[in-house]
This record gives structure tokens, sequence and C-alpha cells, in this order.
């Protein structure tokens, strides 16, 4: 104990100093080189896979996508041309696992085949709708102004457009209806929330010290959106897209379900669901396959958003 | 003794409260505490093995730098732990009885009525859609004072009054947004005291505030406290605040304690070599120590001083801001219509080659307004800039964008001055590859050289941001500003986010920067004690305009202006007497 210069300290506050080895003073301020760097998407991922509901969610997309792209691997059946009126409303049996529909076709041909449209219309429209969104809410929120005030007000003429009754006006003028037209009907009524998250996270982003830094070098401002501004305003672009995706497929089969989605002669879920109504009450199970699938795939979907919205803002995490 | 006194005051003052309190026998009782936080990665201990003790009326303070557990600590004792935290060793009694694995109902009689809480941030404590008034009002109520509605008013009032505030009755009816920071600090007092619990946990009470409104809030805390005859325990980061207002301190690192003791044997014998550095690097105590080297220059040596002095009028003026005014058009209370705000009001200050100036004021005064208009990012509504006798307004762009490389700015926050997305090898480069400086090989050769002048190891090139603590992005944010060699930085409140051994490196290595590379530096801070080691001349900034403006030494030594002989006063541990 070292002395103390103060007479009678009271009963448990003298002088107590403790041994040297309590505060490695070389450890102060040290650079860890020990692991291995970390970016924030390397430290997503990392997060990500630790996680099984993400390899339940991968592992229900990817089998999703594999059969949209080849179906043809997973049954002998044809969906269109293999159909035998005489054998409609069959039972499941060896030769249709799932049995047949009204028409004599092959359900579980048919689910499989259905798969494509729905994924192509899903990454299409997604696709879309992230890059209009994306490059008018970052404009809006880092240029500001009156660019702001007009790119604003657009998102907001458009998004108080009712989603269904824009999309039966401009598809019932369409001549044709395929994925691309659904998708590009959907996209131009579906940026709005996309817009807006950009440009909130834009705004966030944009008053950081690394941006004002930025711009005490001289970098233009374009750059500095480009390079700054929209990769740290990313993240949450990417988890809106991911669920977003689920639900853009669900449009689509909702607008073919009422019959002005896709053309009647492409396969697709929304189009069965439509076409087994009529059989609703006597075999209800024509609508049960296309059904379980179109909800396997977008839950696959919103099952993922959740996940990467864990990994890339812990913040938001559920304790 | 003062301590002894202090007590034996409150005990005349209230001597009922005392009857069954003996003032021999510690108020809290700490022993061997264990905090521990589940993570993902286990069990983290935030807390390892701590021993306090407060006697009644008895102010002591925990001062620790940022995740030393000093906060934890005081969370503990009224289980206000965030998170997963949890008790995992050791007793925390308080009056004889053990809080360690109480009840909820009995922790919530003793939160705010044996123990008040004063919180850190005066901001975001006091709930923005409620009176003041009713704010307290509710502490009566949730402390189960006795009374209708008329009494808790009146109650309300005094309280209010007794914190300070002028005018009480109608700053009840007021809203927080109505308040200035400094008076949302006296209300949250008015509530931390409003039951006349024994103890007062105060957790950085006035970090967030200027210098001079902490000095008045902290004085009245003191007066009011004795008074009252209440414990006292502070956490702060600030040694000088600490042994200012506590006659007992505990210093914390990492969970423990390093070194506890009265406050003047620890200020002015520390043992520990960790306290030692602490007491070293603390700005306001060691500018005393800069000052009596300075004396002592003086007395030995009067021709370097003339020596000096000559050097700096040789030294030509790098920058210099003549009649700078910056007026902001703010928006008025009816569309169409605008009011004028003046940041910057006239002012001209020269900075001369190699040389620092400070500029030193307030929240508010204008100091980074005035920075932001010489890193060429704000355009002066009236006045010039001058960058080596060349006027920024007339450049063309390009002439403007070779001008850039010379004037560089680094800022305070060191969590917002790095792009998280970028590598530090990146954040570097980038001026570099933006001026098209030389190929890649030969930039990557520059973000070492960089490295190696920030004293940082090479191999943090490939790290992230997010990985480093502040005091390193702050070397970063300083290397990137280097790379392009630029013979003036804007240091924009650049240490003040730091801790203080980190703190005193940080200033170690711009002196060493200055020294080597001839640097200018525009210092802008809120804190005079960190000017005394770092600046040659200061201009002192209040409301817009500079009120002093002279040379380090006549500033500190000889103050012309009342505004400046109060920031003097109100640096915590000013009027202490450092020996040894």
């Amino acid at each position: 104990m070292p002395e103390n210069t103060r007479p009678n300290p009271r009963p448990g506050q003298e002088h107590f100093v403790a041994g040297p080895d309590v505060v490695q003073l070389q450890v102060i301020d040290s650079v860890d080189t020990s692991e291995a760097p970390s970016s924030m998407w390397r430290d997503a991922w990392n997060e990500m896979r630790r996680r099984p509901m993400f390899w339940v969610s991968a592992v229900m997309i990817v089998v999703v996508i594999i059969v949209s792209i080849i179906p043809g691997v997973f049954t002998t059946a044809l969906p269109r041309s293999g159909c035998d009126l005489g054998n409609a409303f069959a039972s499941p049996s060896g030769e249709h696992p799932f049995g047949t529909n009204q028409n004599g076709c092959d359900i579980y041909a048919r689910t499989l085949f259905g798969a494509r449209s729905s994924v192509l219309v899903g990454t299409l429209t997604t696709t879309f709708v992230v890059i209009l969104g994306t490059a008018i809410g970052a404009i809006a929120g880092y240029y500001g102004g009156w660019l702001d005030t007009i790119l604003s007000r657009l998102t907001d003429v458009f998004f108080a457009v009712p989603f269904v009754l824009a999309a039966i006006v401009i598809l019932s003028l369409a001549e044709e209806r395929t994925e691309l037209t659904v998708a590009v009907v959907l996209a131009a009524f579906g940026w709005t929330s996309i817009a807006r998250i950009a440009r909130g996270s834009v705004l966030s982003v944009k008053n950081n010290e690394f941006v004002t830094a930025a711009k005490a070098l001289g970098m233009g401002r374009f750059a500095i959106m480009v390079r700054h501004a929209l990769p740290n305003a990313a993240a949450p672009i990417i988890v809106y897209a991911t669920v977003a995706l689920g639900t853009f497929i669900v449009a689509e089969a909702t607008l073919t379900f009422l019959g002005i989605g896709l053309d009647p002669s492409t396969v697709s879920w929304g189009g069965d669901l439509s076409t087994g109504q009529s059989a609703l009450r006597s075999n209800p199970e024509i609508m049960f396959y296309p059904a379980a699938a179109l909800g396997f795939t977008v839950l696959g979907f919103i099952l993922l958003g959740d996940v990467v919205r864990d990994a890339l803002d812990p913040k938001a995490r559920k304790r | 003794m003062s301590t002894t006194v202090s007590l034996n005051d409150a005990v005349e003052q209230e001597p009922e409260r005392w009857e069954s309190q003996d003032a021999s026998t510690p108020l809290l009782e700490i022993k061997d505490l264990h905090i521990g936080f589940t993570t993902g990665q286990g069990v983290v201990q935030a807390v390892r093995g701590v021993d306090l003790n407060v006697y009644p009326g008895q102010s002591v303070a925990i001062v620790g730098e940022s995740g030393s557990g000093k906060s934890t600590t005081a969370h503990a004792i009224i289980d206000l732990l965030p998170g997963t935290g949890k008790v995992t060793g050791g007793s925390i009694k308080f009056g004889g009885r053990e809080l360690v694995g109480l009840g909820r109902r009995q922790t919530e009689d003793l939160r705010g009525r044996e123990i008040g809480l004063v919180p850190q941030d005066p901001m975001s404590n006091l709930n923005p859609v409620w009176r003041v008034g009713t704010q307290i009002d509710e502490a009566l109520v949730a402390n189960g004072f006795q009374g209708d509605r008329a009494a808790r008013k009146a109650r309300v009032v005094e309280l209010l009054g007794e914190a300070g505030l002028p005018d009480a009755e109608v700053r009840a009816r007021q809203y927080p947004h109505e308040f200035s920071g400094g008076m949302r600090q006296r209300a949250l007092i008015a509530i931390g005291l409003a039951s006349r619990p024994k103890l007062l946990i105060a957790d950085e009470p006035t970090s967030a505030l200027d210098v001079t409104v902490q000095k008045k809030i902290l004085d009245h805390l003191e007066g009011l406290t004795k008074e009252l005859g209440t414990a006292v325990l502070f956490i702060t980061h600030d040694l000088g605040l600490a042994a200012e207002r506590a006659e007992h301190l505990v210093v914390m690192y990492k969970g423990k304690v390093v070194e506890s003791g009265p406050a003047r044997q620890i200020l002015q014998d520390p043992q520990h070599e960790y306290t030692r550095r602490l007491v070293a690097s603390a700005p306001s105590l060691a500018s005393r120590r800069i000052q009596s080297a300075h004396e002592r220059g003086k007395q030995t040596d009067e021709q370097l001083a003339a020596h000096a002095d000559e050097t700096a009028k040789a030294a030509p003026d790098v920058v210099v801001a003549k009649d700078l005014t910056k007026v902001f058009r703010l928006r008025g209370a009816r569309p169409g219509t605008h009011t004028d705000f003046t940041a910057v009001d006239n002012i001209s200050f020269t900075l001369p080659k190699g040389r620092t100036i400070a500029l030193v004021g307030e929240s508010g005064s204008g100091k980074s307004t005035a920075a932001n208009m010489v890193l060429g990012l704000l355009e002066p509504t009236s006045g010039v800039v001058t960058i080596n006798d060349q006027d920024m307004a007339t450049m063309s762009g390009k002439q403007s964008f070779a001008m850039r490389r010379r004037v560089q700015p680094v800022f305070q926050n060191p969590y917002g001055s790095l792009d998280p997305m970028f590598s530090v090898f990146s954040s570097i480069e980038e001026p570099l590859r933006l001026h098209r400086v030389g190929d890649r090989k030969s930039r990557e050769v520059r973000v070492r050289e960089l490295l190696d002048m920030v004293s940082l190891p090479q191999a943090t090139m490939r790290r992230f941001p997010n990985e480093l603590s502040g005091g390193q992005r702050q070397r970063i944010a300083i290397a990137r500003a280097l790379a392009l060699k630029p013979e003036v930085l804007v240091l924009d409140e650049a240490v003040s986010a730091l801790d203080v051994l980190v703190q005193a490196q940080i200033l170690t290595l711009l002196n060493d920067l200055q020294a080597e590379l001839g640097l200018s530096y525009l210092f802008i801070t809120h804190d005079l004690a960190v000017v005394r080691q770092i600046a040659d001349l200061v201009a002192v900034m209040k409301d817009g305009s500079i009120v002093e403006h002279a040379t380090t030494d006549e500033v500190f030594d000889n103050p012309q202006q009342e505004y400046t002989r109060d920031l003097l006063a109100a640096i915590p541990g000013a009027s202490l007497e450092i020996g040894g």
C-alpha cells in the first residue's frame, strides 16, 4: 500500500492501486491484425450463414429457380399438349402424381412448368423497380431542392393510383400479354416504395462527414452520389427488393387469375387457379397444387428478406 | 478539510434525515461486482470485480474512458442494465440492504425515492410530447408524494425553482423543445432530486453542454446536494471535472478499478502507470504543466522566445480571411417569408505558414461555418478568403479543383468521417485517384507511406472502418487529408470525440506532422484546454464575431475579455493546484 498523504480516509476508501498487469498500456489503441478483414458485406454474410432460416429459404428459392429453368427434367408429361380430355379429374396415380385437371392435363407438370412465368415476372419486375426506384429516389434525395420536389410529388402521384385498376386499364390495351408486358406494367406502378426508401437512406447518408470530405476533395455531385451515397443506401433497398420479389409474384398471379395478366395460353399458377375455381366444390385439389407452389415460392423470398434484413441491419434484429 | 465540513453542514441542516443513517457507515457499498453481457459470442464481462464505497452526503466520482464499465457499474445499482446485461457476482449494499437480486417492485420503490438519477443526454431524456412540469409531477406521483393536485403543482414549481430555473411557474407549463440544453439538464436534476433521494447518480450530466453552462450547472448541483445532504456518484470521462467535484475518485479501465482514493491525492500523486498517463494527458490538467514549462522558458532563455517571435513574423500567411460574413436565409413563419441569420459576422484572421490558429467558441458561435468557408464548401456572403494570395471566389473551376489539394479537412466524428463501405486503402487512395496522382502501384506505395506517417501498421490498409477504434479512424482521416500533400489542414473538432489518452496521442501526432511537413492548421474547437497544447494563435468566437484574437500565451495568461475569462474559468479542474 502506498502512503496516504491525507491522514484518515474513511474505511473502504483508502488509496488503492491495482497491479501493473491490470492495464496493458501498449495495447491501448493498437490494431488487431490477427483476424481477416471484414467489410460490411462479409460481416452480413457471416451473420446470415449462421442462421438456419437462411439455408431453409435459400434451398426453397434454389428449388423454385431450378424447376423454372428446367421443368422438363422432373416430368415426362407435357403441360399443354399432353392433355387428354377423356381423362379429366383423374385421381393421383403413377402416371399423374397429382392427378389431372378438368381438361385432363397433368397437374404435376403444369405446376412445375408454371414456375417459369412466376419467377420471370418476379425477377424482371424487381429489376425494373430497383433500377427505376433507386435512380429516382437517389436523385431526389441527393440533389434536393426543386428536383426533389418534382420527383417526390411524381412518386406521390404514382403511389396514389390504385394499383390493380391501373394494371387492368393498361393490360386491357395490350395486344399481347407476355411476362415482359406484365413485368413492365407492374414495375410502372410498383417503383414508388423503393424510391421512397432510396430517398430516405440517401438523405441520411448525405450529411455524413465522409461526403463532406469528398466534396472538399473537389469530387463532383454525381460522382459522390454514385460512389459514396448509393453503396451506403443499398442495404434497405436490397432488403425491400427481396421481399418485393415475392409480392410481385403474387401480383402477377392475382392479375392472371382475374384474366388480365398473362395470356391464357401461358402455363402459370394464376391461370391454373383461375380455371380451377370452377371445379372448386367437387375437386378442390386442382386449386391446391398451384396455390401451394405459389405460397412456397413467396414464402421463400419473404423468409430470405427477413434474414437479409437482420444481417444488414443488426439494430432491427429482435432479441 | 472541506469535505468534513460539508458533511457536517448537511447533518446540521437536516438532522432528522440522518437519525437512522450513521454517517460512519457507507451508504452504498459495492463489493467485488461482476457484470456480464450475453452476446452471440458468449458472455462478455463488462465489469470485473469492482469495489466502491459512498458515504452519506459524500461525492464520489468514477472516472474512465469509453468502455471502462463506469456507466454499467452505476446502472447496476438501480438495476437499469441495458439489454442482456446481468450482475454475475458480488454485492451492492445500499443502507445495509442487499440490492442484487431484489424484486422488481422493491427496485422500483428504490429508484427515485432512495436513489435518483440524472441521465447523460438532456436532449433525449425528456419526453418531447409532455410539458416539463407534467414530467416532474409524474416523478412525484411515482415516488409516492403525499398531497393533492394543487400541492403537487406547488411542489413542481418549487423543485424547478430550486434547480435554478427562473420563472419556474411559466417554465413548468413549457415543452422540452422550448428549453435550451442547460435548462433541460436543470429540469432533469429537478426530477432526479424530486423525492429527496439519499444518493444521486449523475451519469455524465453535462458532457453534452457548453463549458460555461456546464460550470454553472455543476456549481448549482453541488450547492443543492450539499444543502440537502445528498450523496452524489458522478460518472465521468473527465478527470479534471471529477477531481474538482468529488472527494473520492475511482479510476476504472476495462471493467476493473485501476486506482482509487482521495481525489487530490490521486491527482497530485498518481501511483498506477495508467492513472499517471491519464493525469498527464488530460488537457485541462496538462495545460497547467505547459504553462509552467513556458514560465521556466521565460526565466532561462528570453532570447529563444524573441527568436520564436521573429520567425513568426517572417512566416508568410497561407490563409487570410478578411471581413468574412455568412448570412443564412431561414424559412419564415409564413410561406414566402424569410429571416436572415448571421452565422459569421465580419471576422478576419490570418494563418502563418507552419503555425496553428485555433478558432474557439461554444456551440452556435459560427466557428464551423467559418471553417467551411475556408474549405470552400460554403460561399461567403461577403468578404474574401485567400489561400497563398489567391482569392478563392475569383478562381476558375480548374483552379479551385487544384486549390482543393492544398486545403484539406479532418472532421470531428470518427464514425462518420470514413465511408464504411470503403476499405482503409480505398479511403486513403481516393484523393490520389480523384486528382490523378500516379498509377495504381505508386498510389499503393503512397498509402503505405501515409499509414507509416500516422503510426498505423501497413496491414491496416486491408481493414474496414468498423474494425477500428475512434482514434485509429481519426488517424486514417488524417492520412487521407495528407494524401495530396496539402499546406493547410482544417481540423474541425478533430480530437473532441476521443478518449483522453487517444486524444493526447493524436495531438502529439499532429504536432509532429506539423514540424515535419511544415503544415499550417486551422483548429476549430470548443475546448480551450486543448488549444493550449496545440495552437500558436487563438481567436475566441462568440455569436459569430471574434471577441478576442491574440497569441495563445496572451489569451491564457492575460485574457482581455470577460467572455474569455469565463471560458477559461469554466475548464474543469482549472482551479486545482496540481503538485508534483
